[in-house]
């Protein structure tokens, strides 16, 4: 039988899930050993037991400096900007991208300007930032939602202009004004998009986050991470970079879900 | 006088004339099918009357007055595709048209006048066939089950106009049969005038009360752009019909009006 034509059932599916993982980690383990056995001072590849003690250290005792657990408060300050950059990222996002996808007369000012805001890398400009909006909360969120908003954006605006003419002319026929018309056709269409372009945008999202915290913060997972390397610290900085991508997956998950939940006829209605 | 007059009325897109020097009268309460070959312009005559687009030249008159140059709910229209929306249950689409007119603000209506709103629709639904499916989404239907919601949807609307762009084209056979009988059940009832686009020629003389020809009169082989279609058949079709309605507006309007809903 030809390869394309074999699919693997249920119990082999999973094998293969993960079989990729599993051998990740038995090269990790192995290398460690190996390394371990040689030299047991060595830091650049903890063992398990190394990570563990340094998890509970930062998760489950509180910091001697501070009285804070260090994972769970680095965690909300980061979730917390991250949450907020997305918000408004979202929000302005949609507003820009509907106004630009459905309107003519907005989109012809607005949509060149986006594809060329959306060409500037925010990195080069989180400088600017921090001399703009100081070294605090602010500048951090706002290098997110420079970092992502223009994508959504434009990302949105070619959703809505995928929207067949016919359904725009339907709803004017159905006595739909412009305002009318967007509330009610075009926005309950973008929304299931836009939580997919969401997902796209949480790998950029984090790293902006992260490269914010890593140079001006003194607290958050990127700010951690980074503080640590001073002292080659890997058994603290791996499991870091695990628990990131565990939220990161979470969140992803949980916006598909979200999108599931929310817009059932979403996927009937592409096909 | 005549319900729409169509006033020496051109289309042309950059140097591509499309349609020329169409005149045309048509009286409250017909039925009008238009044939033609593909690309004969139609359709085009179809979104002039939509207000889709505004003719290059000449004038539409609706009722005397110059047809709006954008679509509103005088005119209802079917598309062939993508005329329902995809995020609305059955009944969503159909009361849509009751809420956004009445609430401009947030184009929805809350508590009782809601109520009101999705009654009047499921009483539509029920008379296309779709009492059944209320609460599916559209891509849960089937082809047919769409084109009878689409009609419901611009029936809500109790248009003057009712513009169908190829609405059956893409059903088979045994469906479109019985969407001819629910589309001329619905004419009988209602005092629309109807104009329908169609590739199917048996289709066109079934539904119409006048069927109308579109065609190139003259064509110039080196500038295929340079003339466009007219009109060139204007037939007059089931005269029994077209004598049911005309007794029917003979009669004193209060008369006719219980005949009608009757």
């Amino acid at each position: 039988m030809r390869l394309i034509n074999r699919h693997p059932d249920r119990p082999s599916r999973l094998l293969l899930v993960i079989l990729p993982f599993a051998l990740v980690l038995l090269a990790y383990f192995l290398g460690s050993a190996e390394r371990l056995t040689d030299n047991p001072n060595d830091k650049l590849l903890p063992s398990a037991v190394q990570m563990t003690d340094a998890v509970k250290r930062l998760a489950f005792v509180a910091d001697s400096r501070t009285g804070e657990y260090l994972l769970w408060q680095d965690s909300a300050s980061s979730l917390r900007r991250l949450a907020i950059g997305l918000g408004i990222s979202a929000l302005a996002g949609l507003c820009l991208g509907m106004a630009a996808g459905t309107l003519p007369l907005f989109g012809a000012p607005l949509s060149p300007l986006l594809t060329v805001l959306s060409m500037v890398p925010p990195l080069a400009i989180l400088p600017i930032l921090f001399i703009v909006f100081g070294l605090g909360e602010l500048s951090k969120v706002m290098l997110i939602v420079i970092g992502i908003t223009p994508a959504l954006a434009r990302d949105l605006e070619q959703r809505a202009r995928e929207i067949p003419v016919e359904l725009l002319i339907k709803a004017q026929t159905l006595g739909a004004s412009t305002w009318t018309l967007m509330l009610r056709v075009v926005l309950p269409q973008l929304l299931p998009r836009l939580l997919i372009s969401l997902r796209l945008m949480l790998g950029s999202a984090w790293l902006f986050l992260i490269a914010a915290e890593a140079i001006a913060s003194t607290d958050g997972l990127g700010y951690r991470i980074f503080l640590v390397r001073r002292y080659l610290a890997m058994d603290v900085i791996l499991p870091y970079v695990v628990w990131i991508t565990l939220l990161a997956w979470l969140m992803d998950w949980g916006l598909k879900r979200l999108t599931q939940r929310a817009f059932p006829w979403y996927e009937g209605a592409r096909a | 006088m005549s319900f729409i007059t169509v006033k020496n009325v051109w289309q042309q897109y950059a140097d591509q004339v499309v349609l020329e020097g169409l005149n045309l009268s048509v009286n409250e309460g017909e039925f009008c099918t238009l044939v033609g070959a593909s690309g004969c312009g139609k359709s085009t005559f179809l979104r002039l009357l939509l207000g889709q687009e505004k003719a290059s030249r000449g004038e539409i008159l609706l009722d005397g007055q110059a047809l709006a140059s954008e679509p509103d709910s005088s005119r209802g229209v079917v598309f062939q595709r993508y005329s329902v929306f995809p995020h609305l249950t059955v009944l969503d689409n159909v009361a849509l048209g009751l809420e956004l007119p009445r609430s401009p603000l947030l184009g929805r209506l809350f508590g009782s006048a809601k109520k009101d709103a999705r009654e009047q629709a499921s009483g539509l639904l029920h008379k296309v066939g779709l009492g059944h499916s209320l609460d599916k989404y559209p891509a849960q239907l089937s082809g047919g089950m769409q084109q009878r919601l689409a009609i419901a949807q611009a029936l809500i609307m109790k248009p003057r106009v009712l513009l169908l762009d190829e609405p059956f084209g893409a059903l088979d056979p045994g469906i479109r049969k019985d969407m001819h009988h629910l589309l001329l059940e619905l004419w009988r009832e209602t005092q629309l005038t109807v104009f329908m686009v169609t590739h199917d020629l048996s289709e066109g003389f079934t539904l119409g009360t006048r069927l109308l020809v579109f065609d190139k009169v003259r064509v110039d082989p080196h500038a295929p752009g340079a003339y466009g279609a007219r009109i060139t058949y204007d037939i007059p079709l089931n005269s029994d019909r077209r004598a049911n309605r005309a007794a029917v507006d003979a009669l004193p309007a209060e008369l006719a009006g219980t005949l009608r809903t009757a």
